[in-house]
Formats: C-alpha cells, sequence, structure tokens
C-alpha cells in the first residue's frame, strides 16, 4: 500500500536558520502518526510545509498520489487536507456556527451555504460544542476554542487531519473528552497527524511517532522504540551519559 | 437562495422603495432632491461597506469610482449621444474593469497599506482626468440643452434622475444583502475576521477580495453617472472630492461596519446632521460669531473619533449585540 502521505528530503529555511534538514517521512491511511521534538524543534514549520503556508526550500511533498509541493493552502484544503492550530484562531466577530459552517462551505465538498450549515450543526454535536452555537466565537474558553478548531477542520471532511497541540492549556477531564474525540475522528477513517507535547497522550494514541529535534528527524518508530532511543532521551533530558563521564572526571 | 424568500429582506427593499415614492406622489421637488442626496449617499455608504465592513479592507478612496462613472457616462451621452441609461451602464462596467485591473495588485496589500493606496489611486484619477483633454481638462464638460430634449426637457430628465438613483439604491441595498447573507459573503467576513486562517479552511482570498472590490465599485459608478446627468456639469474637483470618501467611511462607522441596514441609517442620520449644521444659524458670542457650516467637516471628524473610541460597533452593531431578538431582523 502506498502511503497517503510522502515527505522526502524536505528543507526550510529562513534567512540563516535551517528550520527543517532534509525531513522524510510516510504516513499510512488511516493511522495516527505523532510527531514530537523539544521547544523550537521544528515541528510547526513542519505542519506549515505540509499544508502550503510556507512553500518547502527543498524536497517533494505527495498527498494521496499526487505531488502537491509549493501549493497553496486553499488548494491543499479542497483536496482533503485540513488542520488545526496550536494558538487557536476562531473568526472572533463570527458566531460558533458561522465559524464551522466556513469550514463546510470551503472544505474539501465545497458545499453550497444551506448545505454547509446543516453539517454544521453535526459537527458542533460531535464535538459538543451545540450548546455554544450561536456564541461568537471570540467569547468562547480556550477548551471551546480548541473544539471550535477542531470542528471547523473536520466540517471540510478532511481525508487527513493536521492538529497541532490539540490539548495543550487543557486540563485533564478536557484531555480526557479531546483524545476521545480524537479517537472517534480515526474511527470515521480520518488520518491524523498529531504534534503534541503531552507524552502520555501521544504514545497512547500515536500508531508511530516521529521525532524531530533541531529540524532534523532524530528517531520513527513505535511509541515503545521511540521512548527508548538514546537519541530521543538525550533530546529530552540531555545526554545520558554525561552524568556517568562527569563522574569518572572524563567529561 | 434562501434570501430570496427572507421577509427582513423584502421588508427593507420595500420599506426603501415606499419612502422614495413619497416625493414624486407628493410632487414635491425641494423633497425630491433632498431624498436624491440621502439615496446617493446610502449608495456610497452600502458599496463603500461591502469592501470595507465585510472583508475588512478600508477604501479610503472609494469615490474614485463615483468620479469614473461619472466621467465615462457624462462623455458618452455628450459626445455619442448615447441614452442615459446605457451610459450610465457602460460608466458602471468601466469602473469594474478598473477595481479588478487595480485590485489585482493592490489588493495584496493589507491594511492601512491598501488605505493608502486607494488614496494614492483616487489623486492619480483625478489629475490624470484634469490633464485629459477629451474629458474637458481642467475645466470639465457641460452639456448643450440639446441633450435634455432627448428625455422631455431639463425637468423631466431631473424626474428620471430621482428614478434612476431610487433604482440603484434598492440594487445595492439589495447587492448587500444577498453578499451577507451567500457563501460569498461568509467567505468574505472570513477574510476580514482572519485572511491567513481563512485560506488555510479553503478560501483563496485574493479571488475573492478582488472580485468583491469589483462589485463595490459598480453601485457608486452609477451614482456617479446618475449625479453629473441630473447636474449637466463635471468637473475634476467635484467628481474625485476626497472628503465625500471619508464622509462614506463615517456613515458606515457610525450606522455599524459589516451590516446591512448600518449604512443605510448612517448616511440618513449623516446627511440631516450636515444639512442641520450647514443651515444652523451663525452662532454670535460677544465678538466672535461662529458659522456652523464652515465646520461639518469638523464635526464629522470629531463624530468619526468618537465613534471609533466608543461604539465601534456602530448604531446598528450597537443594537444588535445589546438585543439578541433584533438580530433577526437587523441585518
Amino acid at each position: 500500500m502506498t502511503p497517503i502521505l510522502q515527505i522526502e528530503q524536505v528543507s526550510k529555511r529562513f534567512g540563516g536558520l535551517l528550520a527543517l534538514d532534509k525531513v522524510t517521512l510516510n504516513v499510512n491511511a488511516g493511522e495516527i502518526f505523532g510527531i514530537i521534538g523539544p521547544n523550537g524543534a521544528g515541528k510547526t514549520t513542519l505542519f506549515n510545509v505540509i499544508n502550503g503556508v510556507y512553500a518547502p526550500t527543498l524536497g517533494r511533498i505527495t498527498f494521496r498520489g499526487e505531488n502537491v509541493t509549493g501549493l497553496q493552502p486553499y488548494d491543499l484544503s479542497k483536496r482533503g487536507l485540513a488542520r488545526t492550530y496550536q494558538v487557536v484562531r476562531p473568526l472572533a466577530e463570527l458566531t460558533v456556527h458561522e465559524n464551522v459552517t466556513v469550514g463546510a462551505c470551503f472544505g474539501r465538498e465545497n458545499l453550497p451555504l444551506e448545505k454547509a450549515e446543516t453539517v454544521a450543526d453535526e459537527v458542533l454535536q460531535f464535538v459538543g460544542l451545540t450548546a455554544r452555537r450561536d456564541m461568537l466565537a471570540g467569547k468562547l474558553n480556550v477548551a471551546q476554542k480548541k473544539r471550535l478548531e477542531m470542528a471547523r477542520a473536520l466540517a471540510a471532511r478532511p481525508i487527513m487531519l493536521l492538529l497541532d497541540e490539540v490539548l495543550a492549556g487543557l486540563n485533564p477531564q478536557e484531555v480526557a473528552d479531546m483524545l476521545g474525540v480524537v479517537r472517534k475522528i480515526r474511527e470515521n477513517g480520518v488520518t491524523i497527524i498529531m504534534i503534541e507535547h503531552l507524552m502520555h497522550a501521544v504514545m497512547n494514541l500515536s500508531d508511530r511517532v516521529f521525532v524531530l529535534d533541531y529540524g532534523a528527524q532524530i528517531a520513527e518508530g513505535t511509541p515503545q522504540q521511540v521512548s527508548s532511543h538514546p537519541k530521543v532521551i538525550e533530546a529530552y533530558l540531555g545526554d545520558p551519559k554525561i552524568a556517568q563521564r562527569f563522574l569518572e572526571g572524563t567529561g | 437562495m434562501k434570501t430570496l424568500t427572507n421577509a427582513p429582506f423584502w421588508l427593507l427593499l420595500v420599506v426603501i422603495a415606499v419612502v422614495a415614492a413619497a416625493p414624486v406622489a407628493l410632487n414635491n421637488v425641494s423633497l425630491r432632491e433632498d431624498f436624491f442626496l440621502i439615496l446617493m449617499l446610502i449608495i456610497l455608504a452600502s458599496s463603500t461597506n461591502i469592501i470595507m465592513g465585510y472583508t475588512g479592507y478600508v477604501s479610503f478612496g472609494h469615490i474614485v469610482f463615483f468620479g469614473t462613472g461619472g466621467y465615462i457616462a457624462f462623455f458618452l451621452m455628450q459626445s455619442l449621444q448615447l441614452h442615459f441609461v446605457l451610459a450610465a451602464l457602460c460608466g458602471g462596467i468601466a469602473a469594474s474593469v478598473m477595481a479588478l485591473l487595480i485590485g489585482v495588485p493592490v489588493l495584496r496589500l493589507r491594511g492601512a497599506y491598501f488605505a493608502l493606496a486607494t488614496i494614492g489611486i483616487n489623486e492619480a484619477m483625478r489629475s490624470f482626468v484634469t490633464n485629459f483633454e477629451p474629458f474637458g481638462g481642467s475645466i470639465g464638460m457641460f452639456f448643450n440643452f440639446s441633450v435634455y430634449d432627448a428625455y422631455g426637457g431639463a425637468k423631466n430628465a431631473g424626474q428620471l434622475a430621482y428614478y434612476g438613483i431610487v433604482a440603484v439604491a434598492l440594487l445595492t441595498v439589495a447587492a448587500s444583502f444577498l453578499i451577507k447573507k451567500s457563501k460569498f459573503g461568509l467567505g468574505l467576513m472570513a477574510i476580514r475576521e482572519d485572511q491567513d486562517a481563512a485560506q488555510v479552511l479553503g478560501i483563496d482570498p485574493a479571488r475573492l477580495k478582488v472580485l468583491t472590490y469589483t462589485i463595490s465599485a459598480f453601485f457608486p459608478a452609477l451614482a456617479g453617472a446618475i449625479f453629473f446627468f441630473k447636474n449637466g456639469i463635471i468637473e475634476p474637483g467635484p467628481a474625485f472630492e476626497l472628503h465625500r470618501s471619508i464622509e462614506a467611511l463615517v456613515m458606515v462607522m457610525l450606522g455599524g461596519y459589516g451590516t446591512v441596514t448600518g449604512p443605510i441609517v448612517g448616511a440618513i442620520v449623516y446627511d440631516r446632521l450636515r444639512s442641520t449644521l450647514i443651515t444652523a444659524p451663525p452662532i454670535n458670542l460677544g465678538t466672535l460669531t461662529i458659522n456652523l457650516s464652515n465646520f461639518h467637516l469638523v464635526i464629522a471628524g470629531v463624530l468619526l473619533l468618537a465613534i471609533v473610541l466608543f461604539v465601534p460597533a456602530g448604531l446598528i452593531g450597537w443594537l444588535r449585540q445589546r438585543f439578541a431578538p433584533v438580530r433577526r431582523y437587523l441585518e
């Protein structure tokens, strides 16, 4: 089976900063693919390159067998790619329902307004925001805004969903609710790539995990393989052998 | 189109039509002149609102389309004896084409840069017309009386111009309403709120913005064609008067940015305020005499400042925020 998303040797340079350094990865249809890494590792940049916010400096991206390198975000949205933002971006002066309708109207199915409004109501039900339907989006609390981001992305009926830290800033109960939503999305056949700092969540949810550090891949594999990988431990905790070497007086 | 079966939509159009019919029914020419001006302001404010209120792009120099439409229609009527309605349509189409050509490069700019660019375009157009001999250069153009003969004399032409402005006002308000309630309008409002997020949600901002600018240029051009047809004279100064643009912004802000009825209410309130000020008797303060008519633009400026500071949503916006049940009826 060919992967649904292939990223081949993708680099992104901002002036003197190499934010992504020859990243190569494949995502299979139907899986939850976790991306982890320390702050500033290039995770969000990778998302921005995948969904067209930035064109990669080098490399090639293939989505569902089509070369999509350098396409605009709205082109990718029409091809079935949706994302949420780490820092939520509600359309503040529009209602919750209108926000989600935008997703449905201009997403993969490009629905006419009335159909999109129906879809928006279904999706609000799914993420549990029906009670806030007619509120202005700017007035929601953080957890609700995260759900709104999710709803807006889902209303587009995506084939693949990029989730950028949907759990950050949520309390344990809200995290548990959100994890339930993510699982349900996967059950509906949507492929998910998620960036997450909350380790227990990524490790529990993901089928495979990809670790970035300083823009380059340092490990990839099942959660078990990755969590015991020495380079991953080093990136997160520092060099595991350093303490030993200090003790031995060779450091 | 669900909007076409929407009661507030028809109600609004019927109210405007009925009120506009009053001076004709009463056969009152001075009332007709007052209403003509108000309807023209409604057209200017509503069309500015389509780009500014829905899309979030402040077009400071929107009056350029009023002048351009006016000039082109005037030229066609004067030199080619084209019928008034046809000439006005040509003026409208020419302004829209101009907006399309300007919009492609200029709408890539955001915020203040776009606003500045639109002022520049208006000033450039005024200079161009001032030096363009076929349009009469700095003197402008004026009708031979024979032009009005085709419409049964100047008196009938005035009546015809009034019907024209009523029709264009209804058209503008209808377009504004239909856009606001359509998928297209939803896309515009998404751009207004967050252009980058809108792109990720599947909206092509460049395409939508250029289209909106093109549409919003059409109506002021028709208004310009009718206005200068009625006047029988067109000059570069009055055609490209920047302060008219700024007045249109005040009306939009006063009534309510991004609403359909806001610019209408704003235009009426502003016009009444201005005419009160202009006709107010001078205030005598002993040695000092203040003539309010000299200050109406100052007062417009202060008004704009006060609205932006204290009621940024405008009258209708404030009502909609304050009283939720009103929202269904006051778009």
